[in-house]
Order: C-alpha cells, then sequence, then structure tokens
C-alpha cells in the first residue's frame, strides 16, 4: 500500500495493453484450435465455454447471494430466440452498410448478443420482481414455473418456429458465428463483470443477504433491489449463453431449454462450489466432458447426476472449491506451503 | 425534542398482547435502559421500533418524524441501528466485511464504478476500510479484522455486531442484550466502550439487558416493562428500590398475595 505517494499513474494503458493481448493471444488460440483439434473437440471445447458463462451467471444468485432459482433455462432461451432473430433481421442492414464479410457478420453477431442478453436480463427483471419476495422452496418453484412459461410460449410463437424451432427462415439454417473466439471472448467479459461485481460494496450486499437477510436490512441493505439486480444480471449472462449456443448449430427448439437444462446448470455450481467463481467455471467444464464422456447414456443421465450430487453431498458438501476463488495469490501460497513440507 | 418517542405502541401476535400501550422518550445523548423479566416484551419493541414488526397500535416517532409504518431498510437509513439477542452476524464473511458491509453512506460510486473499476471505485473501497477499522479499534476486534466471523468468541462477536451497526453513522443504536454470554471483566470493558460511543461518536444508546451491574452502571435512564406494560421509568437509583419492578423480578407481590391463600 504506498497510496501515499502523490498522484498516481492512470492505470488505462496498463489495462488497454493486458486487453490488446488478451484479444491477440484468445485469437491466435482460436485460430491454433480450428486448424488443430478435429470438429468434435472443438463442439465440447465451445460448449465448455458456454456452460462456464451459464455456471458463473446462475452462481451470482444461487451462490453469492443465496438465492434458489431453478429456472434459468428459460433466460437461456430468451437469449437464443432473441440473438437468433435479431441477428436474422439485422444482417442484411448490418451488411448493407459494411459489406459482407467477417467483419460484418461479427459485428451483426455481437449486437444480437446484446440485445439477446438485454431482453434476457428483462426476462429476468419481470420474473425477479414478484418472486424475490419468496424465499427457499418457495422461490424454487415459481422460478421452476416461469423457466417452463417461458418455453412454453416459444413452443407456441410460431413466427418462431413454434414446436419445430427456429432456424432463421432458411433452409441452410441460422449461420454459424459461433467460434472459440467469440465464446471465449465472451466468457472472459462475464467472468469479469460478475468478478467485479462480486467483489464490491454490491457483492458483499450480496453475500450479506445470504447470510442473514435480517440483519442485511437492519444494516440498510436495499435487499429487494439488489436481488432483482442479481437475478436481472444472472438472467442478462444466460442470455448471453443462449445466444452462443443459438448460433453454434443451425437451429434452436424450445425442447433444448427444458427443465434438465437448468438442472445442468445447477450441478455445475454445486459441483464446483456454491458462492465461488472459479468453482462455477469448473463445474461448467465439469459438466461439458461429463455430458460427452456419458453420451450412450443419455436416458440415464438425470439418474446419474442425482446419484453425483449424492456423493458430493457425502464426500464434499462445499463443492470442488467451496467458496474459495482460484487465484494467482491462492495458488502461489498454496504451493509455497507444500514447499515448506 | 426527543430523538426517539414512543407513544401507546401495541403489538398483539394472535392471543398474546405482547406490548400495551407503551410510551417512553430517549433524549438526545442519552444511555436509556429498557429491562424487564424474560418475555416482558423488550426484543419485541425493538422489533417494532426497528420495523421489522409492524405496531398493532399507537405510533414511533424518531427525530419527530413518523416511522410506524416503514420498513427496516428505510428505518435503518434513516439513522437507527440495532444489534441482535441472538446473534445475527455475516457469519462466512470476514470481520471487516461484516462492517463494511453497512458503510452505505460511504458507498458514493455505484455499481458501474465497481465493474469499471475506476478512481471512484478505489476511493470507495479505501474509506469503507478505513472506517471498518477505525470501528474495529473501537470496539478492541482490530486484530481480528481479517477472520472469518462465525470463528470468533461469543463476547468478539456481539462486539462485532455494535461495529457494524456503528458503520451505518447511526444517531441512536439500539443494542439488545450485548453483555450476554460476557463474563465481569468483559461486561465491565462494554460499559467502557457504551460510554465511549456515547462521548465520543455522540450516538443515543438504547440498552436491553439483564445484566443489571452493567445496567445501573451505564444508564442515565430506565424504563421498565414486564407482560408488554410499562410497570415502571426513572434515574437507576429510583429504580433499584421501585415497589413493582422488585415485584416483577423477586416475585415479591405475588408471594404476599398468594401466600394466604396458600394456607387457606
Amino acid at each position: 500500500m504506498s497510496a501515499a505517494l502523490g498522484p498516481r499513474k492512470p492505470r488505462w494503458p496498463l489495462r488497454a495493453g493486458v486487453a490488446a493481448l488478451t484479444i491477440a493471444a484468445l485469437y491466435a488460440a482460436g485460430l491454433g484450435v480450428q486448424a488443430g483439434l478435429i470438429e468434435y473437440v472443438q463442439r465440447i471445447l465451445l460448449i465448455a465455454g458456454i456452460n462456464v458463462i451459464l455456471a458463473v451467471g446462475l452462481n451470482l444468485i444461487n451462490g453469492t447471494t443465496g438465492q434458489f432459482s431453478i429456472g434459468h433455462a428459460g433466460f437461456m432461451a430468451v437469449g437464443a430466440y432473441t440473438t437468433a432473430f435479431v441477428g436474422v433481421q439485422i444482417a442484411p442492414h448490418v451488411a448493407s452498410l459494411l459489406g459482407s464479410g467477417s467483419v460484418a457478420d461479427a459485428v451483426t453477431f455481437n449486437l444480437a448478443l446484446l440485445v439477446g442478453a438485454a431482453f434476457a436480463g428483462l426476462a429476468g427483471l419481470v420474473v425477479g420482481l414478484p418472486s424475490l419476495r419468496l424465499k427457499g422452496d418457495y422461490l424454487a418453484i415459481v422460478t421452476l414455473g416461469f423457466g417452463e412459461i417461458i418455453r412454453i410460449v416459444f413452443n407456441n410463437a410460431q413466427f418462431l418456429g413454434g414446436a419445430t424451432g427456429y432456424n432463421g427462415d432458411s433452409a441452410a439454417g441460422l449461420p454459424t458465428y459461433t467460434s472459440f473466439f467469440w465464446v471465449f471472448f465472451w466468457v472472459i467479459v462475464v467472468i469479469g463483470l460478475i468478478r467485479n461485481v462480486t467483489f464490491s460494496q454490491t457483492g458483499r450486499s450480496l453475500v450479506a443477504i445470504r447470510e442473514d437477510e435480517i440483519a442485511a436490512e437492519a444494516m440498510a441493505t436495499p435487499t429487494t433491489r439488489l436481488k432483482v439486480l442479481a437475478f436481472t444480471l444472472s438472467a442478462a449472462t444466460a442470455g448471453i449463453a443462449g445466444g452462443l449456443f443459438a448460433h453454434m448449430q443451425a437451429g434452436i427448439r424450445p425442447e433444448d431449454f427444458k427443465f434438465d437444462k437448468s438442472i445442468d446448470m445447477i450441478v455445475m455450481i454445486i459441483v464446483g462450489g456454491l458462492g465461488s467463481i472459479s468453482g462455477a467455471a469448473l463445474g461448467g467444464i465439469f459438466v461439458a466432458v461429463s455430458l460427452e464422456l456419458m453420451r450412450d447414456l443419455q436416458e440415464y443421465r438425470l439418474v446419474l447426476y442425482a446419484l453425483l450430487l449424492i456423493v458430493i453431498m457425502l464426500v464434499r458438501p462445499e463443492g470442488i472449491l467451496g467458496q474459495r476463488e482460484l487465484s494467482f495469490g491462492w495458488l502461489t501460497r498454496r504451493f509455497a506451503r507444500k514447499e515448506d513440507a | 425534542m426527543s430523538l426517539l418517542a414512543l407513544e401507546a405502541v401495541d403489538k398483539v401476535f394472535g392471543g398474546l398482547h405482547a406490548v400495551r400501550a407503551v410510551s417512553f422518550a430517549v433524549e438526545p445523548g442519552a444511555i436509556f435502559g429498557l429491562i424487564g423479566p424474560n418475555g416482558a416484551g423488550k426484543t419485541t419493541i425493538f422489533n417494532v421500533v426497528t420495523g421489522v414488526y409492524r405496531p398493532d397500535g399507537g405510533r414511533v416517532l424518531f427525530d419527530g418524524q413518523d416511522v410506524s409504518g416503514l420498513g427496516p431498510t428505510a428505518i435503518a437509513t434513516l439513522g437507527v441501528a440495532r444489534t441482535f439477542q441472538n446473534i445475527r452476524l455475516f457469519r462466512a464473511m470476514t470481520v471487516e466485511e461484516n462492517v463494511m458491509v453497512a458503510g452505505h453512506k460511504l458507498h458514493k460510486a455505484g455499481l458501474w464504478s465497481a465493474i469499471v473499476r475506476n478512481t471512484a471505485y478505489a476511493e470507495d473501497e479505501r474509506a469503507l476500510g478505513t472506517r471498518a477499522r477505525e470501528l474495529l479499534d473501537v470496539l478492541g476486534l482490530a486484530a481480528q479484522a481479517g477472520d472469518v466471523a462465525g470463528s470468533l468468541p461469543y463476547g468478539s462477536q456481539r462486539r462485532l455486531e455494535i461495529a457494524r451497526a456503528l458503520m451505518l453513522g447511526p444517531k441512536i443504536l439500539l443494542l439488545d442484550e450485548p453483555a450476554a454470554g460476557m463474563n465481569s471483566r468483559e461486561a465491565v470493558d462494554l460499559e467502557r466502550q457504551i460510554r465511549l460511543l456515547r462521548d465520543e461518536l455522540g450516538v443515543t444508546i438504547v440498552l436491553v439487558e439483564h445484566n443489571m451491574s452493567v445496567v445501573m452502571s451505564v444508564c442515565d435512564r430506565i424504563h421498565v416493562v414486564d407482560h408488554g406494560e410499562t410497570i415502571a421509568e426513572g434515574a437507576p437509583a429510583e429504580i433499584k428500590v421501585h415497589p413493582r419492578v422488585l415485584a416483577a423480578y423477586l416475585g415479591q407481590e405475588d408471594a404476599a398475595h398468594a401466600e394466604p391463600e396458600a394456607h387457606a
């Protein structure tokens, strides 16, 4: 702490440098992945990245704020449909401004993702305002209900393809914008966003709500406002994951966002450690990989997950990381201790 | 004008009249004791004042403003802080973070500042941390700032609750049995700290406490309730010898009335 040493240097040049380097490294990694890995493995990587976004976002509600929401697939669906629809609608306009090509595609895609995130966030706000007065099991049931309602709305929205799904009204299906680069670009953005919210006065207040809501209120914490804020942010990140998911394949169907999808997300954050951002990320990767390994056992997936959850509750109830965060500081301390021993 | 005034406050739970027409006024700068036997309604009165319960009758005035209908967050924002009889710390957070949570007045930068991590955010965090450590120092907890709150010994947890409440920058602080579970040496320390809060920080204090030596030594004025009703109010010296207070605590009156019947 050398705060008293006169005016400090502005930090933005350093930050811009780090950001530029990260993007360059990510781009190089993307090229490497495309050249070096078979499509099957690439796809698992994309799914893992999308899972990380879902898990880190859901963890803000279920882990940090301690509100049990199990309808997150609904917000993912809102993001997926909005992104796909908006992307298809604005693509010609963007192309007329920027010409067609990868730059125009990237602009279209990211604009559509942001609109998808906004709509998902809005859906989170609409669901959160009335339901966050409830606690525990009651909130879980209401969020589950809302998740299903959202899916059924898409099931019946004929302009979005109804039950057969949305493919951009073209035989070729939705454009596959989702690449390694964009998935992990958004992974970094979402983790950065959630991390900065969590480690701030807002984040401390969210944890306080989890720890003791009555005490948090007595300390003038605007509990309802903060819970709705966390819920909205969480839904918005699920919307981004949904948008990335939509443009990974030719089309999206309402049944992609069934109740199981919400359960997958719950498994991710419980395996990783409720309340830990890095734990959620690990859990997201774990579920992506384990789903692939269990591909032949699809029908038994929920049974296996239930068993897994029981084993975790018996062996390590706090999840892989508990509430700790993986950080460079923690790792170096950890290894330093090992050397001492 | 009194800082806090209760006017004929009633609180009913089903068939139980927990608080019945209780009125009292706390002057600015006072250390005001609220005592009574177990189940007398003291904590209920605190819960009504802090908005956890809505009064069923009468009103609560804080700083001249009627706060009877307001919720806990709104009342805390006005400057009413409290501690809890059954300790309610944010157990998984560190001691310092527990205190920082209550620092809404020092928290000026919004969420956006936190997201982009600008200077306003850094200044906020520094101000919150500095104030939190000052208060922990006042309560003798500076050395434990980095510990997890749930791991502290009982007495320290009680003092941490006071530090956290002070972080609100309150005008009035309601202490619910701060000396419970403390040994006599800790209790004497607490007396000193309570006086310090009033004298140095200018906080008016309302104290619910069963430890009579603490109550009698720090309070300027004491209000006694029993079965939800006021039975006496006065200076410590008057309360010590007040017949109804003695009766409520020692059962004298009951004994006097019951004896003839028992022999009959």
